[in-house]
């Protein structure tokens, strides 16, 4: 199973779960699979469109998938998959 | 840079003799450390160890921009600074520090914030810029104006547990220039998605870490040693010590230098981020009092109830003994809150404490709940300075 790995920030939405296990085909997959298991995380990784937000990247191993098929990239059992967020410091 | 006119000491041969015994470093490359000038924008959690690595290795000339003051609260992570620093400007702790560390650096201090006013004049005599600030428009500010004005920008950040890395802007031997930050994140998150007190924090060693990778990255990219992290992206996530690094691309749409740019200037970077005046606005109207008022009614004996709606883990650093409510569940708890009397809510700064009294107006119909302006921050500060800050 692919394995995608989860921010800290958005780890609240997970149970501070670090890391997701899907069988989906491709991101788009994975990404439906995960927001449908913990809904907290959809409007911050989808628009009202449900397409990925600008300031959420999303990796394939080491590559970003819009350098790929964006969200039809494909994703292999072995492959993990990333999702990067724009981190700014720990201040409140 | 003509780097050959420079001469070392005897005391800076022996001091850097560590450097110049590696052979692809050797002295060429600490004359070059020599010729640089640097500008670290921050001197908190990733600016200490930067300021003090960039100083013991020889910089020639530190430019160093903070508006800050040393607080208490910085010296779990700011190891730049002690205990006799608090209430100091950070330049001015920083400088004397660092002065006693290597007498051999210029030091220029910028006691002011960076801003869309100052930035380009201000890096404008520097060769390299790191990016050591804490917040989303400094971040965008500080890459824009390297972008625009031609300086690498050598990146790392930070958050709880999480840290990032990158050497943007970066132009190789072979001419092509790297990406920069607006390539990686075109947009900021919007505000309600930025960690708010409640989510905000670092461990103490993280950016130790992340501030010596980028002082290590200033110095290759000064000398030309090793091959700079421009075009990837290092991440660590210290619960799991993984490390990844990822590549990075330049986008055709980035509007500072893609195909088509439609930015030539800075703009305003609060705005950008959605934290403009505009939006300030917006925020619940509720009815207040202060923590004058709120001393009053205490000291009168007044029949109220006090409610704390941060989370328990703040609750254990400093409370006014108040039912504790956090925010995420205000709801549930709403038929704990009385209807008749005067309610008063707090958090730490008050922001969330009129977040809560809206959600229980608009749910409940509640129209006795006050906010406390400035929440236990305001307390503190005027009322008993015996309670932690944080």
């Amino acid at each position: 199973m692919a394995k995608l790995i989860i921010p800290t920030p958005l780890r609240k939405f997970t149970n501070d779960q670090a890391a997701f296990e899907s069988t989906g085909a491709t991101v788009k997959d994975i990404i439906t699979e995960l927001v449908t298991a913990h809904s907290g995380l959809r409007t911050h990784l989808l628009d009202d469109s449900g397409n990925l937000r600008s300031f959420v990247r999303v990796y394939v191993g080491d590559e970003d998938i819009q350098a790929l098929q964006k969200d039809h990239t494909p994703v292999g059992a072995n492959d993990t998959v990333s999702i990067i967020p724009a981190i700014a410091g720990g201040k409140c | 840079m003509a780097t050959n006119a420079i001469e070392f000491s005897k005391e800076e041969l022996e001091r850097y003799s560590r450097h110049l015994i590696i052979p692809e470093f050797n002295i060429e490359g600490q004359r070059k450390l020599k010729a640089a000038r640097v500008l670290v924008v921050g001197s908190g959690g990733l600016g200490s160890p930067l300021l003090l690595y960039l100083t013991a290795a020889g910089v020639g000339t530190i430019g160093i921009v903070d508006f800050d003051v040393v607080d208490e609260s910085n010296l779990q992570r700011q190891v730049l600074f002690g205990v006799e620093n608090k209430g100091m400007p950070k330049v001015d702790a920083a400088v004397a520090r660092l002065r006693a560390l290597n007498p051999h650096v210029n030091f220029r201090t910028y006691n002011e914030k960076f801003t869309s006013k100052n930035a380009l004049d201000i890096i404008k005599d520097y060769d390299v810029v790191a990016d050591g600030t804490d917040n989303f428009p400094t971040r965008y500010l500080v890459n824009d104006a390297c972008v625009l004005a031609g300086k690498v920008n050598v990146y790392a950040s930070i958050y709880r547990f999480e840290g990032q890395a990158s050497v943007f802007n970066y132009t190789g031997p072979d001419g092509v220039t790297g990406p920069n930050y607006r390539d990686l994140f075109p947009t900021p998150p919007p505000p309600g998605l930025v960690p708010s007190c409640a989510e905000g924090g670092v461990i103490g060693v993280l950016p130790g870490i992340l501030g010596s990778l980028q002082a290590l990255e200033v110095i290759k990219v000064i000398t030309g040693v090793g091959v700079p992290l421009s075009g990837r992206l290092f991440l660590f996530d210290a619960t799991t010590f993984e490390t990844r690094t990822v590549k990075v691309r330049r986008d055709p749409a980035n509007p500072l230098n893609g195909t088509a740019p439609t930015q030539t200037g800075l703009i305003d970077y609060e705005q950008f981020c959605g934290l403009g005046i505009s939006e300030r606005k917006e925020e619940p109207r509720v009815k207040e009092l202060t923590e004058q008022e709120l001393k009053s009614l205490l000291d009168n004996g007044a029949d109220i109830q006090l409610i704390d709606v941060r989370e328990p883990y703040e609750y254990l650093i400093a409370n006014l003994g108040a039912e504790l409510m956090p925010l995420k569940q205000v709801s549930e708890f709403a038929s704990r809150i009385s209807k008749d009397k005067q309610v008063i809510v707090h958090c730490r700064s008050g922001v969330r404490s009129a977040k809560a009294i809206q959600e229980l107006e608009q749910q409940f119909g509640f129209e006795n709940l006050y906010n406390l302006k400035g929440g236990i921050l305001a307390w503190a500060k005027e009322i008993d300075t015996e309670v932690a800050t944080y």
